[in-house]
């Protein structure tokens, strides 16, 4: 009896459960899917009101776009370029920080992993005033090196990387590659690079998306029209006085801005979400 | 290693190598700018006359600090973002842990979790700024969601979501949770799948029901998690910019009441160029995140996480 009873309550949780996941779901995936349709409609049936079902504006909405106001491939393409060096850059340094502080013995191994974990938490934006001095010092103004280098350091990236490396890979290993007389450079890049392949797939992805969605910071370096990034175009169409535009191309220009992110996320969705979970508080 | 001590030197020193690069860009990208913006709020140092003429730059000891505090709006800022932090922190805690708890409830065995925490993380890696447009967009006063609700007839009039501070303040938190909840909601299951087992099936010997097992057990075992959550959201949380920005346009309207400090700073840099100032609110949000970040190197250094 008491079984059945247990049984039951099991069945009404894992009913409760369907439910509030399905609302939580909704509430994830409807505001695309009315970004999806209100970009396929055109200003005038915008304006009319509400609607789900799709209307059939979609190239010419792009067109219009495409041939508008906004540099937007322009802006695609400095993204694109600021979020790939990013991407590469970061993991290759953060891989080669964490594999100084995991293979080697050195006087200051210890106080250097210390020192990275205290400051991984200190925002960027504290020391931004500094920063934008610094590139107007440097004459780096509307140039991408200050967003791409500085990803070079980057602290969440290097702890995922030695919490990764304490599973991954042996010292017995390195140790059998100086046996055969490989230099250290070269077993970082040809033994230790390859084994931590999964990790830097997920820490590339992450930085690519922290970059390619990043407006504060290129706000502060990136004036001139040709060097501005898909989030300052964004804040620039919000900026103008939005209901003289045609809303069709806004809607369009949001999903264009969102819908790739969306795309690769689809597609790699399924080792996103293990590897957050894995790189996580606890090793 | 003992043995080859001489050979194990030789190799250490690429220690230092590889570590190079890092620490260089370290130094040059986030040390000497800390360092120059602390330098900076003890000067006087900003634009006149709408920018016609410089003033400064002379060095005015703290007196920057004592402005700021004494001209208030720094109060205004500090209450307007943690209101938004509450706003965002407290539902998004209580839905992580529940989504939590059913996710790593093997007696649950719910069907499509893996599509379910996909769908959920998802809104963590939009582009906050276009997330910003869009809500913008579907909230305007003759928007979607306003002709949505006048067809229902739930009103009659549009409601005007962003001329009152309370829906402003609600759009910004539920833009917040939707974007944050996932990422949440992964870090407590893992949590608590590391809860040691037996002692779900003790509790479950001695007749305890999901309820008693949930309050008593999984939520004082995870403890030090919640705490690292909380700390690391509210660190977050001092930084909230994008969402509010676009949403305002940089106004932080109605009336200066969805303003935030990262917007207050902002605003000096790029447009009062109010260097001394801008350098005293970023030292105080230095200090501020820098006592968190200490709270947060303690717990996990508590918790071990070292093998």
């Amino acid at each position: 009896m008491n079984k059945k009873k247990s049984l039951t309550g099991i069945h009404l949780r894992r009913f409760i459960a369907y439910i509030v996941l399905v609302i939580v779901t909704f509430f994830c995936l409807f505001w695309f899917y009315l970004l999806f349709v209100n970009a396929t409609r055109s200003n005038a049936a915008l304006s009319r009101g509400f609607s789900l079902i799709p209307g059939g504006f979609f190239l010419k909405n792009w067109t219009n776009l495409l041939h508008g106001t906004l540099p937007i491939m322009r802006g695609l393409a400095n993204s694109l370029i600021i979020a790939a060096f990013s991407a590469v850059l970061s993991v290759y340094f953060s891989t080669m920080t964490a594999y100084a502080i995991h293979a080697y013995d050195f006087k200051l191994k210890k106080f250097m992993f210390t020192f990275i974990l205290a400051i991984m938490m200190i925002p960027t934006q504290v020391t931004a005033l500094g920063f934008v001095q610094l590139v107007d010092k440097m004459g780096l103004e509307n140039s991408f090196i200050p967003l791409i280098v500085p990803t070079i350091a980057a602290p969440v990236t290097f702890f995922y990387m030695k919490q990764y490396m304490e599973s991954a890979l042996p010292l017995s290993l390195i140790e059998a590659a100086r046996i055969d007389g490989s230099g250290e450079f070269r077993t970082f890049n040809s033994i230790v690079l390859p084994l931590m392949k999964p990790a830097i797939a997920v820490q590339a992805i992450f930085t690519f998306v922290t970059s390619w969605n990043n407006y504060f910071t290129p706000a502060l370096i990136l004036h001139d029209d040709k060097k501005k990034t898909l989030p300052i175009l964004i804040a620039q169409l919000r900026s103008a006085d939005y209901l003289k535009f045609d809303m069709g191309q806004v809607y369009m220009m949001i999903a264009f801005s969102i819908f790739p992110v969306v795309v690769v996320y689809v597609i790699l969705s399924k080792n996103i979400v293990q590897g957050i979970a894995l790189g996580s508080v606890k090793g | 290693m003992n043995k080859t001590g001489g050979k194990a030197v030789r190799y250490n020193k690429w220690g230092y190598i590889f570590l190079a690069p890092f620490l260089i860009v370290f130094i040059i990208f986030q040390l000497i700018p800390l360092c120059t913006t602390i330098y900076n709020s003890f000067f006087e140092n900003y634009l006149a006359n709408g920018g016609i003429t410089q003033v400064g730059p002379n060095f005015i000891g703290l007196e920057n600090y004592k402005k700021l505090f004494e001209a208030g709006d720094i109060w205004v800022y500090t209450k307007n973002t943690m209101i938004l932090w509450i706003m965002c922190f407290i539902p998004q805690i209580l839905l992580s842990l529940l989504l939590g708890a059913w996710f790593s409830d093997v007696r649950l065995k719910l069907k499509g979790d893996g599509f379910f925490k996909a769908v959920i993380y998802l809104p963590n890696l939009i582009m906050a700024s276009a997330f910003s447009m869009l809500f913008f967009a579907l909230f305007a006063d003759t928007g979607p969601i306003n002709s949505l609700l006048q067809s229902l007839h739930i009103i009659d009039e549009p409601y005007k979501f962003l001329s009152n501070t309370g829906s402003t303040r609600t759009i910004i938190a539920f833009m917040n949770i939707l974007m944050w909840f996932g990422n949440t909601t992964i870090l407590l299951m893992a949590g608590m799948m590391g809860i040691d087992p037996s002692l779900f099936e003790a509790a479950e010997v001695d007749g305890a029901n999901a309820t008693q097992v949930f309050f008593r057990i999984t939520l004082p075992l995870l403890r030090p998690i919640l705490l690292y959550v909380m700390i690391t959201s509210l660190i977050g949380g001092l930084q909230l910019f994008d969402v509010p920005q676009i949403l305002t346009n940089g106004t932080g309207d109605p009336n200066r009441s969805s303003m935030t400090l990262i917007m207050f700073l902002n605003r000096h840099i790029q447009i009062s160029k109010n260097y001394g100032m801008a350098g005293a609110v970023s030292v105080l949000l230095f200090i501020i995140t820098g006592v968190l970040s200490l709270i947060v190197f303690k717990i996990n250094n508590a918790s071990g996480g070292k093998e």
